[in-house]
């Protein structure tokens, strides 16, 4: 299980820097989506991976599920969904003020 | 009323920022006023809360009156007290010079800026490392609005970049903290330093690489080298105002760096003890070279002035990077001086823009510009000021900076980097400043047309008090140098003595209802 989440994270995280590495706006912003699925998954695994436990501390302390991560992770998921709103409208405006969807604004053949 | 203080200077901007967005757009008269009484609470608040703190007590506020290390609180300590009240005297004269008309060019300047302060004093007054992440996103998101604010395509370009890059350092600001998290189990700043300190051995190597992690999403938001490039452009674009605030917002990344290394990473932290020790000098030194260069390179002012930011940010943390009482005291002596001599630099290099008429700031022969006198003595000013030359604030915080380098190991590196630099701007502001104002004539000036309108004297007042206020908190800072050298040196001590910050801050009696 832990195999398989750190892989995930590892291939988001990957395709995240790879696609925000290219030249054009639109895969830089798929790039930004992938890079912060992939530090959510993180930040939640962070409160170790446990099934079945009470989300709060009950009267057996040992056994319960981190309820921080989880508030942590829904606060980065609401600005991370804000930003990819705001960075979304900003590409569109760069394309139409620029007249191409290149990052640095200009034009190649 | 005194026991809330500290939660003022975060909830004030906020309220304000909400009761603008309330108000139509054509009551523009009514925002300003809403907005320059918010600022000038803020000033008083943060003006209390100076005198309250600097007496050597950590205030602390446990927000919902949760007990530390649980909840979320906000510490007033004398850095983020002195960090307030820069930004509020920052602010003042930035909102002051936006009445010229930079907030009717678009809806809703005066809740941005507002909601800029607010993510700048929560920045400054978090206790909590996830709450830090919050506000900078605040003050980011608001930043982003403010920058574009006006519109144009050269501002949508430069946005672009600053909205992308700060959007890959929030990821990996929240790697940072998950990986703290994961190991420690707390994002209490204070508790942090207690559990990084005591952190077992096979964990070292986690820790670090979270430490680092976190050094570089401040180094980027202060502009560092190799991080830097994203501001140039986005400083030499944006509006006037919007860029004198900024002033202070790369200097948000000096104070987590000085916040989060001396109390979390700091010399009594185990196996993470120094962590950014060998990182922090080299790479301020090489960003006070890159940053000269682009100053002699510069072609246009505004953009010569947002290199001379990174040269402050270089300087500035040249001094933190020494690591000692005496240099974190000679940094926290400059950094409102840089602060408040960029910010006038910024509004007066856009007054001189303006009179320029199409030449704008390039450095080429323009028409002769109306009050060129004025303008020009208040250039002088600033440059001397920026250059560090006698008898202004910049000579005596490079001095003191200096003074701080001489026990250091790497005295030659640090006295020659900052003196052959200062040489440097101080010719690149010369042949600057000549070419704006002593070779006005230009070889076709029959086609320019020189600005034409008479300006009264009111609008001219509107216009230059800001930059004139800027300028006498300057010489403000060299008329009391004695008392704010006090108080940065009491500072400097309470940073490199963290048990009183977390003995504060986990010792907090909790009051009960």
């Amino acid at each position: 299980m832990e195999l398989l989440i750190s892989l995930i994270i590892g291939v988001l995280t990957a395709s995240g820097v790879y696609l925000s590495l290219r030249g054009r706006t639109f895969p830089v912003v798929l790039g930004l989506t992938f890079l912060s699925y992939a530090v959510n998954l993180f930040l939640l695994v962070m409160g170790r991976l446990t099934i079945g436990n009470p989300p709060i501390i009950t009267d057996d302390p040992t056994q319960y599920a981190d309820p921080l991560p989880q508030a942590l992770v829904l606060t980065a998921i609401v600005i991370s969904f804000g930003m990819t709103a705001f960075v979304i409208v900003l590409a569109l405006k760069a394309f139409s003020e620029m007249g191409n969807d290149q990052v640095d604004g200009k034009h190649k053949p | 009323m005194m026991n809330h203080i500290t939660i003022f200077p975060v909830i004030l901007p906020l309220v304000a920022g909400i009761l603008l967005l309330l108000l139509p757009g054509r009551l523009l008269a009514l925002k300003r006023s809403v907005g320059l009484i918010s600022v000038l609470l803020q000033l008083i608040t943060a003006g209390l809360l100076l005198s309250t703190v600097s007496s050597g007590e950590i205030r602390v506020y446990a927000l919902g009156n949760w007990s530390p290390p649980f909840g979320i609180v906000l510490v007033a300590d004398q850095l983020a007290a002195w960090m307030l009240a820069i930004t509020a005297l920052v602010a003042i004269c930035a909102l002051f010079y936006t009445a010229r008309g930079t907030d009717s060019n678009g809806a809703h300047f005066h809740t941005l800026f507002q909601l800029q302060l607010f993510g700048l004093n929560g920045a400054f007054l978090t206790g909590d490392l996830f709450n830090l992440f919050v506000f900078f996103e605040i003050l980011l998101l608001a930043s982003y609005s403010l920058l574009l604010h006006g519109g144009g395509r050269l501002k949508t370009k430069a946005g672009l970049h600053f909205v992308i890059i700060n959007l890959v350092g929030s990821t990996l600001f929240l790697f940072a903290v998950g990986t703290l998290y994961g190991l420690l189990g707390t994002l209490n700043m204070a508790d942090l330093a207690v559990k990084v300190a005591a952190a077992p051995a096979n964990d070292a190597v986690l820790i670090h690489i979270a430490g680092l992690l976190l050094f570089a999403v401040f180094a980027l938001k202060a502009a560092l080298v190799p991080l830097y490039l994203w501001l140039p452009a986005a400083y030499a674009h944006t509006t006037a105002p919007v860029a004198a605030l900024f002033a202070i917002m790369t200097k948000v990344g000096a104070y987590s760096i000085l916040r989060v290394y001396t109390l979390i990473f700091g010399a009594q932290a185990g196996a993470a003890a120094n962590l950014i020790e060998t990182w922090l000098l080299p790479m301020a030194l090489l960003t006070l070279i890159v940053g000269v260069l682009g100053v002699l390179a510069s072609t246009r002012l505004r953009q010569q002035v947002a290199y001379l930011v990174i040269v402050s940010i270089g300087t500035l943390l040249t001094a933190i990077g020494m690591n000692s009482a005496a240099g974190i005291t000679a940094a926290l002596y400059y950094l409102p001086h840089s602060t408040f001599a960029a910010a006038a630099f910024f509004l007066l290099s856009d007054s001189i823009a303006q009179r320029r008429d199409v030449m704008d700031d390039q450095f080429e022969p323009g028409p002769i510009i109306q009050q060129q006198r004025l303008l020009g003595i208040l250039f002088f000013i600033t440059a001397i000021l920026i250059a560090g030359l006698p008898p202004l604030s910049g000579f005596i915080g490079k001095f003191l900076i200096l003074n701080a380098a001489l026990p250091h190991a790497a005295f030659f590196w640090i006295t020659g980097v900052i003196l052959i630099t200062s040489l440097f701007t101080l010719i690149a502001l010369a042949r600057g400043g000549s070419m704006l104002f002593y070779r006005p004539q230009a070889p076709h000036s029959c086609n320019i047309a020189p600005d034409a309108e008479p300006r009264s004297a009111f609008a001219l007042t509107v216009e230059l008090t800001p930059v004139a206020c800027l300028l006498l908190c300057c010489i403000g800072l060299v008329v009391f140098a004695g008392t704010v050298t006090g108080y940065t040196a009491t500072t400097a001590n309470q940073l490199l003595q963290p048990e009183v910050y977390i003995e504060s801050v986990l010792r907090m009696e909790v009051i009960q209802p």
